[in-house]
């Protein structure tokens, strides 16, 4: 693997930890972008007076499975590459609209190596828009347990997230 | 509207319905579409060597898990245009709930789904709640489980809807 590749382990991190900030501006382009990049062609990511008129929404709006994809890569800027998503919980409370900056923000509740030695961090993240938390995650992200460990390895009964 | 429930809506709740198989083979350039409208630079998905290394070949990222069973927008021969999650849609027409939002998603994830991969799927309604007031207006959330295999019957992940159907400002 490239040598400027950096692989957090389990023994490398601890509860209480925070990620670093991610702050995005998100544009009409960005919604639109993560509808189509998932094969959403619903007309409230793409057609502002279907929002507006059939949603109540003011603008389009973000839809949720780009929002998972915007958690993973948080994720995974944070872990390296060996991070491997386990679970991911979110709950939507409001709506990411263009002309928003979304800061992603997260922080480690919990760190643990499973049964079948599977190291875990189990880590609460928000999305928020100005003081405004729109979506609450929770997500577990296997690590690896040490510098020579690589959790896609795992299959079968080695794999229980 | 009342408390109680269709009979028929009452019916679907624990089926497995809409077995369906994906349109087309697991490809990469979703991938790379995916990747970019997030900026994801994970190299496990740009990097053929970092992908052989970790992951034994190239695999799309597991949040992409639905993206692979939502339906063209248009195909010959189809008269009505194909919903992805179904039985969302049905319980909107049943219930007589024309809009609808979803509010939790929770999805746990198995096998990762490489190029190549056939995926079949199910859902499964768990809940239909009783009628509430938001903002939004007046329905049901319901949850809804969609359960992902691949061609060898691995399991690749299961997703968890909750979704939330209303009139607006009833």
């Amino acid at each position: 693997m490239s040598s400027e590749i950096v692989n957090r382990t389990t023994r490398s991190i601890e509860a209480g930890d925070e990620l670093p900030p991610l702050a995005y501006d998100v544009t009409a382009t960005t919604v639109v972008l993560g509808a189509l990049a998932t094969r959403d062609w619903r007309p409230m990511h793409h057609d502002k007076d279907f929002a507006v008129n059939r949603n109540g929404t003011k603008d389009i709006f973000l839809n949720t499975p780009n929002q998972a994809a915007w958690f993973e890569r948080y994720l995974t800027d944070w872990t390296g590459p060996k991070g491997r998503l386990g679970k991911i919980q979110f709950r939507m409370k409001d709506s990411v609209f263009p002309g928003d900056t979304m800061v992603f923000r997260g922080k480690v509740a919990s760190v643990e190596t499973d049964e079948a030695g599977c190291g875990w961090a189990n880590l609460r993240l928000t999305l928020s828009v100005g003081d405004n938390p729109v979506t609450d995650c929770l997500a577990r992200i296997a690590l690896p347990v040490s510098d020579e460990d690589n959790p896609w390895k795992r299959s079968g009964d080695q794999w229980k997230p | 509207m009342t408390d109680e429930l269709p009979a028929e809506v009452e019916s679907w709740i624990g089926q497995e319905r809409y077995q369906e198989k994906t349109e087309f083979p697991i490809e990469m350039g979703y991938v790379y579409t995916s990747c970019a409208s997030v900026e994801n630079g994970n190299p496990l998905f740009w990097d053929e060597k970092v992908a052989q290394e970790l992951s034994g070949g190239p695999i799309a990222p597991p949040s992409m898990i639905s993206v692979w069973f939502r339906p063209h927008h248009w195909a010959p021969g189809r008269t009505r245009q194909a919903q992805p999650l179904q039985v969302h849609f049905d319980l909107k027409e049943k219930l007589d709930l024309p809009e609808a939002v979803m509010t939790d998603n929770t999805i746990t994830f198995g096998v990762p789904v490489r190029p190549g991969d056939s995926l079949e799927t199910c859902q499964i309604l768990r809940s239909v709640s009783t009628p509430k007031t938001t903002k939004l207006g007046s329905g049901r959330f319901w949850v809804i489980d969609v359960v992902y295999v691949n061609q060898r019957g691995e399991h690749v992940g299961t997703e968890s809807y909750t979704g939330f159907g209303y009139k607006r400002g009833a």
